[in-house]
């Protein structure tokens, strides 16, 4: 067994297992935990509670115009790598080709010339984030082991993927199985730490702004 | 708090027969046991992405990275990952989180009580959409359990849990509140077997400001509601909730809703008091176990109504420029933002709003019982600077507010920073506006 067959065979099968548990672990142990019912009365009607969670989802997307001064550059830069990983991860041929040979669903990819530039652009904007992260000095405080791993790991999937792409370095079949390495990699600490945000983001802006909006407050 | 030990400034009670550090041990043990499921998905959610540090006031006037709303929960957070996480053994097995220490719990009392109003702006502003507010307010609860409350908020809340009053007064509140009745020539409608609306009145309006209190009164007189002031129930403060003590806040509360029920109120009227308003309004009912049997409104939520229903009509005031704070927990937390506005409205007031109002208003700085804690003075002077310019900034003349503690921290203001404005209560406002019968 090389060691693409092994990054793409068993590696991968332990990685997806232990993905989805996890995940299913950490969302299945907040409901072991106390579930407070509010006994006051609301402001508003169910209707128009669960309408502001939904608002709430969207209207999170972007700074309140209060706070956009402030903010506006830096959740740009945050939203910008994320639209970048979605692009490569969604709109990439091979990576169609491969969540179609796991879901049954392909669909057009973006030319590889364009998925280059989306690469190296979305590589800046992550060495730009690390960057933020350790000179602004609210942030450095917060940082711990978790941050900087996940942004490393994510990285690291970020530079096998544009390594294979552009065959750098070694062997086409080595370097994709660096890469998909490295994704297995990913999906193992995924559960772990962070990157659990990417299932937390919407359920989270939706119950806040709910319960917000049962009150009648700003959200 | 005879027991009370000093350290670092904090007062630390040795309280119980325990050592100070056995009652850290147990408060973050108690806070991750009862931390429930949504406080846990909030201090999961957090990205540490910083931003809340730009809607925090202490934040934006120091730049100093430790008033980070989202930072101000840490150990908290340190606590519930070590004991309630998915993978809480796997954290304290490879020792991936230390245990909360005595010392940095007292170094987070300044972080919790000194520089934070529970004013919700952070709220607002986190792209996962977490409540950091609500996280600060359990966080104080862990505070007061390991007996780290500041003091001043400690003693108050102490002695109202005992007597219904946060200090001792000269003469009781119910004979004051008749000798205001007396002086302003306003019936005080006091002690009734049964009223269609109980009301409660802040102790600062009483110490403080009679003036307001003669308006409640006298506004109520004017609609011919019955309306009664309860002797066993009349402060509308709750000091259990600036201290984190969630029992005595309940047994606070409780004296109101009893007294509310006696009379067979439909309505508990709460007065120009913001924190007064989310405790009886939104957190009531959840410490008093069900639902209340009577409607919780402010009173300007209450004339708002008056005035759609056209029992209340307004006659139109001064027409001097004019600005108005929004007490940030009955505004911002509490949603009482378009009946202000609506009564100023009617009162032709020339309205001239802050850049930042409404729900998203700063806070005037002494919110959260900061206005009490004498140490906090110096840093909620800094923060209130930038308050204060976007007032003057509007060039308007009068400036109302509907809040005796935002009235009151405006009033130190003035005369600590020389300022030119007296903040003025809209109620009285209200009362001086007054059409048709009874107006005085």
């Amino acid at each position: 067994m090389n060691l693409l067959d092994f990054a793409r065979g068993p590696a991968l099968k332990v990685a997806i297992t232990v993905f989805c548990l996890g995940v299913t672990w950490r969302i299945v142990a907040f409901a072991l935990l106390r579930i407070r019912f509010d006994l006051n009365r609301p402001r508003a009607s169910v209707f128009k509670y669960l309408a502001g969670g939904m608002l709430t989802v969207g209207s999170r997307s972007w700074p309140h115009r209060e706070f956009i001064g402030r903010t506006g550059a830096g959740e740009a830069l945050g939203y910008s790598y994320h639209l970048g990983l979605f692009a490569l991860v969604l709109l990439f041929t091979p990576h169609i080709l491969f969540l179609g040979s796991l879901f049954g669903v392909t669909w057009p990819g973006l030319p590889s010339s364009l998925i280059t530039v989306i690469s190296v652009l979305t590589l800046t904007l992550f060495l730009a984030v690390l960057f933020r992260r350790v000179t602004s000095p609210v942030m450095r405080m917060l940082s711990n082991f978790d941050d900087y791993f996940s942004w490393f790991i994510t990285m690291l999937v970020l530079v096998t993927g544009l390594a294979a792409t552009a065959h750098i370095g070694a062997p086409y079949e080595t370097l994709l199985g660096v890469h998909i390495l490295s994704v297995d990699a990913l999906l193992l600490w995924f559960p772990f730490g962070k990157l659990m945000h990417a299932f937390y983001i919407f359920p989270s802006r939706a119950l806040n702004g709910a319960l917000l909006a049962r009150k009648g407050a700003t959200s | 708090m005879s027991d009370a030990t000093v350290m670092h400034g904090a007062s630390l009670s040795s309280a119980e027969g325990r050592t100070p550090e056995a009652r850290v041990a147990g408060a973050m043990s108690g806070f991750a046991k009862e931390i429930g499921a949504l406080s846990a998905f909030r201090l999961e959610s957090c990205i540490h992405c910083g931003i809340c540090a730009d809607a925090c006031h202490f934040y934006i006037a120091t730049e100093d990275p430790q008033y980070t709303p989202i930072w101000k929960v840490e150990p908290f957070k340190q606590a519930y990952k070590r004991e309630a996480s998915a993978f809480a053994p796997l954290v304290r097995l490879l020792g991936l989180k230390r245990e909360v220490t005595t010392d940095q719990l007292v170094q987070w009392q300044h972080l919790l009580f000194d520089s934070c109003n529970m004013c919700g702006r952070c709220s607002l502003i986190c792209p996962m959409g977490i409540d950091v507010a609500a996280l600060i307010e359990q966080a104080r609860h862990a505070m007061f359990d390991a007996g780290l409350a500041p003091k001043e908020l400690y003693d108050k809340a102490a002695h109202q849990q005992l007597t219904g009053q946060p200090e001792v007064s000269t003469e009781p509140y119910r004979d004051q509140l008749l000798a205001i009745g007396a002086r302003f020539k306003v019936d005080i409608p006091l002690d009734k077997p049964e009223a269609q609306i109980m009301l409660c009145v802040p102790r600062t309006d009483i110490e403080h400001y009679p003036s307001a209190v003669a308006a409640l009164a006298r506004v109520m007189q004017h609609l011919e509601v019955p309306c009664t002031f309860r002797s066993d129930g009349l402060v509308a403060e709750n000091y259990g909730y600036y201290a984190g003590g969630k029992e005595w806040q309940r047994e606070i509360s409780l004296r109101l809703i009893d007294q509310a029920i006696a009379c067979k109120a439909k309505m508990l009227l709460v007065p120009e008091c913001g924190h007064a308003y989310e405790v009886l309004r939104w957190e009531a009912a959840d410490l008093y176990g069900k639902p209340l049997p009577f409607r919780v409104l402010k009173v300007t939520e209450f004339l708002a109504e008056e005035l759609e229903a056209g029992r209340l009509k307004l006659r139109v005031a001064a027409g001097e420029a004019t600005t108005f704070q929004d007490p940030c927990e009955s505004a911002r937390k509490g949603g009482v933002i378009g009946a202000p506005r609506a009564l100023m409205k009617a009162m032709g007031v020339d309205l001239h709003e802050m850049k930042n109002h409404g729900g998203f208003s700063f806070c005037c700085g002494g919110g959260g019982g900061v206005l009490d804690i004498e140490r906090a003075a110096p840093l909620r002077y800094r923060t209130m600077e930038n308050k204060l310019r976007e007032i003057d900034d509007t060039g308007a003349k009068t400036f109302l507010t509907s809040c005796s503690d935002c009235r009151r921290t405006f009033d130190d203001a003035q005369v600590h920073f020389a300022w030119n404005k007296t903040p003025q209560s809209l109620l009285e406002l209200v009362a001086a506006n007054l059409l048709g019968t009874g107006t005085p």
